[in-house]
């Protein structure tokens, strides 16, 4: 069996990041994995601008962006397959996968796993009515209009309000469709602001707020959806029925790390559907790292990208045999806060520390307390927190030195 | 218009498990068959939509055809899944008492497996806990059902026909009927598209059976679609339950029950409602919810995060509340094969037999058909093969190692191998029940586009024909970019 | 007084802007200056596709190198549905220059081999 001294699962930007900082660091032996027939993962497909302004000070499209990372790829002669989809990883870290006309079992010694996410679907959310033609989630009509040229709908109604709805919703408007309306069951948005300006106010879209699909109704293809505000508790209210007559039902309901990979080594999952990590994204599996969608869902790639040399950062160090292996401190998500990545820090790591976070719906003026027990470490004032904007905090190694104890994060009001 | 001279000896109305078995018995034979559809796939009706259970039997009223069927048919299976190369495990089934009150129906209910001739053992509710460490505490007794068994229900009729056209069944899709008369000593079928002659007609349409019986004479029963609501969860842990679980039988059915599936995913449902409208097959938020509630009583961990999909399928409930199966009163070369309701998958091949060689063969000589051969091309199953077979075959058969749908680890190979065969799938969907590509997690996000471009290549049609159900399901509405 | 939304950067300022030109709410300098342009003269990027002649069912991502006017998007999506290329293409390819007058040209924003 060939052994690899480190396996990277996803050629998409945390993949490839991830495989370039380990041979930044020092490691030689490295193969990226990547299912589809070219490398750059999700960002092939996402075609709008306003990718890198963290990691190129510039505005790039996904496709400009990711090329970026496979240029270098290619300069530092980071061994790659394409086309290649990996089937079983182990504890041990034995990785069979399978392409055109080979089958392969490999030994990895360290694996960092980087294999984004998916779509919630119409059946995941249970839509009730009819299982017509039609009913897509905003990620496939994307493709379909992206890199093939062709349209899902002509009338379309975009379930959900994430970015990639938002981002649809222009993209679909600006090919043709008519785009009747965004619903949104919360009663805020999931998207940032920005795209609900340049996405939908641009073009005179409306956004229903606390307002879901109640009923899809069409034999063979749709024909319309009923929408229907709902209560606090996300049941419908009976009497605020809208029929909208549409060919085409869009869902941007939700994107869920894809890692059913690590089904097989019982790897602990947190709140995030991804794995638990500590700082160097090592899972709570020996040697198995994890990064970018597949740990929890980014909105912007630029963090992606950064997370991924976290992991690169610690399979390197994993292979060097300096990583230090107490997770000694726990992260606790408090009040107004849905998550933090990681969930274990380790105290000796010696080096600064992001901790990524997401409150659990918008408010305004609030102190973001980080407190180690009792004891505060730091309190960040914002003017304004939404669920959609991820949190990042630096701790510095000084800071760090302070922390004795689980470390928790949580939201004041001013 | 197609085929109106060349006479057909038998046709056979309805593709799906029970007109799937009906023509292959009758390939059994120097018949000429034809095998009539509305959809453009086969096993599209209540065949692709139920528990896909393969009951032992013990629960039908004895006495009654159902009963009858149920007893022939079950030890059957083992036999057809080899031939047809169907996955099918005999798991077993438990039907639970949680409350005091239903120890004594358990009682009643051993007796009439008894009456029935299926073998059933009462057990202790520690003797529950031990087969299904998952049940509900309060669990009271069961009655364990060792011959009950799970099924592929969409390859089952997908290859019982491909084996019926192997054996020369003519399978005539897109062919709704719409009149059937009868002129000299022959009936005149007419459909959408085409007008068949044939000497005999069997009846097989399922919620439709009662429209196609009352083409040729006033019936005196009538079909009342029952729909029934599911859920699909994902697959998440081999064994969280381990038998098909029922609760107690009602008059409205065999209740809602919890089972693992032939493919490692759980199936929880069905509901049970009268509907009006026969091809009405949507699900509401109510009804789930219920489905919800009582498994949640029988199996208080399962998760329900897990849910991948929901779905409903219309049961051919007649008012006579047994299997018709029958001439017509006014013409013994009509045969009607009605109301093959719930336990109508498992008795299928019973059925079949029964109607070929009591009805069929009462009204028309049959010939042995010399030529036939009860088994299809085996399918290659990578997951059953060794290392080494498995580095060897991908290496000759290169699609082998290209994955299509990720979740259900589909090759191109296999989905090229299911278009080569007779009963082939046209559509996004047909590829789906046979090869399962868009039937997991994702449900199609990732590999939809996929299949569309393969089902485009492999018949020479543009994207924009592709369907993914019936007629008028296209994917894509426009092509963009024409350029000048 | 106009409110609305800065789109620079994913941070998604709130930006007022008073009746004299005042902007608040900017969160940096490239916010002010996008306030004044959404007042006087709104513009836009176009990211968008257009097809490759010689690969089947293929489009690559074109964009134009500069913001275009707002009220003219339509136009420019309409020149820009004519063009067509063939592959390979390389990012920066120029496709058309100053499409319409508006001093953009469309680029290529993808490799296609």
């Amino acid at each position: 069996m060939r052994t690899v001294d480190l396996v990277v699962i996803g050629g998409g930007s945390a993949g490839m990041a991830a495989a370039l900082q380990a041979r930044k660091e020092g490691i030689h032996d490295i193969l990226i994995l990547e299912k589809e027939d070219s490398l750059g993962g999700i960002l092939t497909q996402c075609i709008h601008n306003g990718f890198g302004l963290t990691e190129f000070k510039e505005e790039l499209t996904g496709p400009e962006y990711l090329q970026r990372f496979v240029d270098q790829v290619i300069t530092e002669k980071i061994p790659y397959e394409c086309g290649a989809q990996v089937l079983d990883l182990s504890k041990d870290k034995v990785i069979s996968y399978s392409k055109d006309g080979k089958f392969e079992t490999l030994k990895a010694k360290a694996v960092v796993m980087a294999t984004g996410c998916y779509e919630r679907s119409a059946g995941a959310i249970q839509t009730p009515g009819d299982r017509c033609s039609g009913i897509i989630t905003a990620g496939a009509a994307q493709k379909y209009c992206n890199i093939k040229g062709y349209m899902v709908g002509k009338r379309v109604v975009i379930l959900g309000s994430g970015d990639i709805g938002l981002i649809m919703a222009r993209r679909l408007n600006l090919e043709g469709a008519k785009v009747i309306c965004v619903s949104e069951i919360m009663p805020y948005s999931a998207g940032l602001n920005r795209n609900i300006q340049q996405c939908l106010k641009d073009y005179d879209i409306p956004l229903y707020l606390s307002r879901s699909v109640s009923r899809t109704i069409g034999k063979d293809r749709l024909e319309k959806v009923i929408l229907s505000a709902v209560d606090e508790k996300m049941n419908f209210i009976p009497g605020t029925e809208m029929e909208i007559e549409c060919d085409t039902l869009v869902l941007s309901v939700g994107l869920i790390p894809y890692i059913s990979l690590l089904n097989n080594v019982d790897c602990p999952t947190s709140s995030t559907k991804g794995a638990v990590v500590n700082n160097y994204m090592e899972t709570m599996i020996d040697g198995i790292f994890s990064c970018g969608n597949c740990l929890h869902v980014h909105d912007v790639v630029d963090f992606v990208t950064d997370e991924g040399r976290t992991a690169g950062h610690g399979a390197a160090l994993y292979l060097q045999k300096r990583i230090h292996k107490e997770n000694d401190i726990k992260t606790i998500a408090g009040n107004g806060v849905s998550y933090i990545v990681p969930q274990f820090i380790n105290k000796n790591a010696d080096e600064n520390i992001t901790l990524k976070l997401r409150v659990r719906k918008p408010l305004k003026d609030q102190w973001v307390m980080i407190k180690s027990g009792d004891n505060l470490i730091q309190k960040i004032y914002k003017s304004a927190v939404i669920p959609s904007e991820m949190l990042l905090i630096n701790l510095s190694k000084d800071k760090l030195a302070q922390i004795t104890d689980n470390l928790t994060i949580q939201l004041e009001d001013k | 218009m197609k085929n109106l001279d060349s006479k057909y000896d038998v046709l056979v109305v309805g593709a799906g498990i029970l007109g799937a078995f009906v023509s292959r018995e009758l390939s059994k034979y120097d018949l000429k068959v034809g095998l009539i559809e509305a959809h453009n796939d086969v096993g599209n009706g209540c065949s692709g939509a139920n528990s896909a259970i393969i009951h032992s039997g013990y629960d039908p009223a004895p006495g009654t055809l159902k009963a009858k069927f149920n007893a022939l048919a079950n030890p059957m299976w083992d036999e057809i899944a080899d031939e047809l190369d169907i996955d099918f495990t005999r798991k077993g089934s438990l039907t639970v008492a949680l409350y005091d009150e239903q120890v004594p129906l358990l009682k009643e209910l051993i007796e009439r497996s008894n009456k029935n001739g299926i073998p059933t053992k009462l057990l202790t509710p520690e003797e529950v806990k031990e087969l299904e460490p998952n049940i509900s505490p309060k669990v009271k007794a069961a009655l364990y059902a060792p011959t009950a068994g799970i099924i592929d229900p969409f390859n089952a009729v997908v290859n019982v026909i491909e084996n019926a056209v192997d054996n020369g069944v003519e399978l005539l899709l897109n062919n709704k009927v719409l009149s059937i008369k009868k002129e000299n000593d022959y009936f005149i079928v007419g459909t959408n598209k085409n007008e068949f002659k044939t000497n005999i007609v069997i009846n097989c349409a399922g919620v439709h059976s009662d429209q196609i019986a009352a083409m040729i004479e006033p019936i005196d029963w009538k079909t009342t679609p029952r729909r029934g609501e599911y859920f699909v969860l994902d697959h998440f842990l081999d064994g969280f339950v381990n038998h098909t679980i029922f609760p107690m039988p009602s008059e409205k059915g065999k209740g809602i029950l919890i089972t693992p599936t032939t493919s490692n995913n759980y199936l929880l449902g069905p509901s049970s409602e009268l509907i009006d409208d026969y091809d009405d097959v949507s699900t509401d938020k109510p009804t789930l919810d219920k489905v919800k509630a009582q498994i949640l009583d029988m199996v208080p961990s399962v998760p329900l995060n897990k849910v991948i999909r929901v779905f409903s399928g219309n049961r051919p409930t007649t008012t006579r509340h047994d299997f018709i199966i029958e001439y017509a009163k006014t013409d013994n070369h009509f045969i009607n094969v009605a109301g093959i309701e719930s336990p109508g998958f498992v008795c299928a091949p019973a059925i079949a037999e029964y109607v070929v060689k009591e009805l069929v063969n009462k009204v028309c000589s049959l010939i042995e058909n010399k030529n036939y051969n009860p088994r299809i091309r085996k399918h290659i199953r990578l997951n059953k093969m060794g290392h080494e077979e498995k580095v060897e075959y991908i290496k000759n058969n290169p699609d082998f190692g290209r994955i299509i749908c990720n979740c259900e680890r589909v090759s191109l190979g296999e989905i090229k191998d299911a278009l080569s065969r007779n009963a082939a799938p046209t559509t996004v969907k047909g590829i789906k029940k046979r090869c399962r590509a868009g039937f997991g997690l994702c449900q199609g996000g990732f590999c939809q586009s996929k299949v569309v471009e393969i089902l485009a290549d492999y018949y020479n049609i543009s994207p924009l024909d592709v369907l993914y159900d019936d007629e008028g399901s296209n994917i894509l509405l426009k092509k963009i970019k024409e350029g000048k | 007084m106009k409110e609305f939304t800065c789109i620079i950067c994913p941070r998604g300022c709130s930006l007022k802007v008073d009746d004299n030109g005042n902007v608040t709410g900017n969160f940096c300098p490239r916010g002010k200056e996008y306030a004044i342009n959404e007042i006087t003269n709104p513009k836009r990027t176009i990211t968008t596709t257009i097809r490759v002649k010689n690969r089947k069912d293929t489009v690559v991502s074109v964009k134009t190198t500069c913001a275009v006017p707002k009220g003219m998007i339509f136009e420019v999506m309409k020149v820009i549905n004519t063009l067509s290329v063939n592959a390979p293409t390389r990012i920066g390819d120029v496709v058309l220059e100053n499409i319409l007058d508006t001093g953009a040209n469309i680029v290529i924003t993808k490799n296609i081999d």
